[in-house]
């Protein structure tokens, strides 16, 4: 286990080295400095602008600069935002997409686990096609249309629900974690039907259920630990794609996190903080996936005894 | 080992998996529809009349029209294009790439195939959608880049699958006979290896048109991906989005053909993938 664990540490440092340099490249080779936009701006104030954000420098030097910057969690500062430096931004809107996406995940955690195990424990039954369909429309449904659609439904035609902002009325939150989390509800709920079914059939079952362990202790001690291996895998991927997710959710809910910072940030070619919420983002999806790998690993008793 | 039957079985259980039959029915009709756009639509995705503005549906106008007074059943149609355009195009760009690494990998094997595939596992865990957001934005929004840009993200699953086959039939009798008998590489590839693993690509290849298609609907919706006069169903959907409060059917019609056929994509794919591989249809 901890030799796996620091070999894909040792791994994950020059992946995440190799991700900076590309990425500063890529932007580098862009077409049009960053104050292209601004036309009214004075030939002196563009050398000063220059001369304040190192542009002048070779490009080497300016990687060299940015990268050991970066060692040292400075991320440059912002374009778009004078005085603003890029940490700073990702560190006010880390907490509310990190707030979004542990709703969602929580949300998508309850509702998947539950359907999709009470969909193997009753096997072909209403129990099993009814949240099975509801699955279906909860992969099919892109969350770009979902979100627009409880909006309309449970914000405008039924005022039910606010339908924007981030803890600024009561009940904002729900439809943003809802939308965000329920795509993920639909994919648990499938793995865990089908990971259920798997472990259902399997000998070690059928001697808890010889031994006259009642069915929930059967299902809750024995079955759910390996059956649930699937989901815990998944996890990983998922927090990657909620992260996608949240660019869409914090659009159309409007909400001041680091997605729709970086939505933002692609439209107004704000390279610096371009540059340093998808170092950020790969940083952290590398974390949750061996987090997630890690996870799965030690649930699985054959996989823990191997390492 | 003989194709042909497994081919014929396999299309004989694909048309008793009604599910998948209905599926493929209407992804044909969608594709016949979209191909005759020009020549079926009711009007010109780009005519506008700016009398009518938004309005509901009618006689003329079965589905209304946006705010600018264009034919909304028209517009969808045209979109169709795009969409399915989109998806075909950027799957053909995953295929290519993903069946080459992943023959390549499998066969050569050793070190080769190690090298190979740890890429893969380093490419998996990056946040992919965030390049294509970044390559996007720095060259333009382009379709062709958009197709390549997807393409190039989607093709890792495929090279597993395929480098997982051919694992499994490098060591049969008649690949080795025929690299006994001194067969290029390249002619392994195509005309032993790639006529054996047909059945897997295809199940594959229809699964990830679903998911090529959501990617191009979410960079549209951000704006970052078909640019206007053009319109895919991603843009239509954003359009709708902005005027939902008021015109309602400018969100819904789109959004239910983009639904209607993402659910047939997946599941003709699901029904294809349980003709061909009976051993999985158990979940």
């Amino acid at each position: 286990m901890i030799s796996i664990f620091f070999k894909r540490i040792l791994l994950a440092i020059p992946v995440l080295f190799a991700v900076a340099s590309i990425t500063f490249f890529l932007i580098k080779i862009a077409p049009g400095g960053p104050f292209d936009a601004d036309r009214a701006v004075s030939p002196q104030v563009l050398k000063n602008l220059n001369e304040t954000y190192n542009l002048d420098a070779s490009n080497w030097e300016q990687y060299v600069d940015y990268m050991s910057g970066l060692i040292q969690g400075d991320l440059g500062p912002s374009f778009r935002f004078p005085g603003r430096s890029v940490t700073e931004m990702i560190a006010t809107g880390l907490p509310v997409t990190f707030e979004l996406a542990f709703y969602a995940i929580l949300i998508a955690l309850l509702m998947g686990v539950f359907s999709g195990v009470l969909a193997a424990l009753k096997r072909n039954t209403v129990l099993d096609f009814i949240p099975m369909a509801i699955a279906m429309i909860g992969i099919c449904v892109p969350t770009f249309l979902m979100g627009p659609l409880l909006v309309l439904i449970f914000g405008i035609n039924l005022e039910l629900l606010p339908v924007s902002g981030w803890g600024q009325l009561p009940g904002d939150k729900i439809l943003p974690s809802i939308t965000l989390g329920f795509a993920y509800a639909a994919y648990i709920a499938r793995l865990s039907r089908g990971g259920m079914l798997e472990v259902l059939n399997q000998d070690f079952i059928r001697t808890a259920r010889a031994k006259g362990l009642t069915e929930r202790m059967v299902v809750i001690k024995h079955a759910m630990q390996g059956g649930l291996i699937p989901v815990v895998s998944f996890l990983g991927p998922a927090i990657a794609g909620l992260l996608a997710g949240s660019f869409v959710v914090e659009t159309i809910f409007q909400i001041p996190g680091l997605g729709r910072f970086y939505v933002e940030a692609a439209f107004n070619r704000d390279y610096t903080m371009i540059l340093g919420t998808t170092i950020f983002f790969s940083a952290m999806i590398v974390f949750f996936n061996l987090m997630s790998d890690l996870a799965a690993l030690w649930l699985n008793p054959r996989s823990r005894d191997a390492s | 080992m003989n194709n042909n039957s497994l081919w014929s079985d396999a299309i004989y259980r694909l048309s008793r998996n009604k599910a998948a039959m209905i599926g493929g029915f209407i992804l044909i009709m969608l594709i016949i529809l979209a191909a005759l756009a020009p020549w079926i639509a009711p009007y010109s995705y780009s005519f506008q009349d700016l009398n009518l503005g938004a309005s509901p549906p009618s006689a003329d106008h079965l589905l209304g029209t946006d705010i600018l007074g264009r034919d909304l059943l028209s517009r969808i149609l045209y979109g169709a294009r795009i969409s399915l355009l989109v998806g075909f195009v950027a799957t053909g760009v995953a295929l290519v790439i993903g069946v080459t690494w992943g023959i390549v990998a499998g066969y050569i094997g050793g070190r080769v195939d190690s090298i190979m595939m740890r890429i893969v596992d380093v490419l998996y865990g990056l946040p992919f959608i965030i390049f294509i957001i970044l390559l996007m934005v720095i060259f333009g929004r382009n379709l062709w880049l958009l197709f390549g840009a997807i393409g190039a993200v989607e093709w890792l699953t495929m090279a597993r699958i395929v480098r997982g086959q051919v694992i499994g039939l490098k060591n049969q009798e008649f690949v080795m006979a025929a690299r006994a008998m001194g067969v290029s590489n390249l002619s392994m590839f195509r005309k032993h290896l790639l006529p054996n693993i047909l059945g897997p690509i295809a199940v594959y290849a229809t699964l990830t048109i679903p998911q090529v298609m959501l990617l191009e609907g979410f960079l549209s919706f951000l704006g970052l991906g078909i640019q206007p006069p053009m319109s895919s169903w991603g843009t239509l959907i954003k359009d709708g989005v902005e005027s939902m409060e008021e015109y309602s059917w400018l969100l819904i019609y789109p959004g239910i053909t983009f639904t209607i056929t993402l659910f047939a994509l997946n599941f003709f794919g699901d029904g294809l993938r349980d003709a061909l591989d009976p051993k999985t249809s158990d979940n």
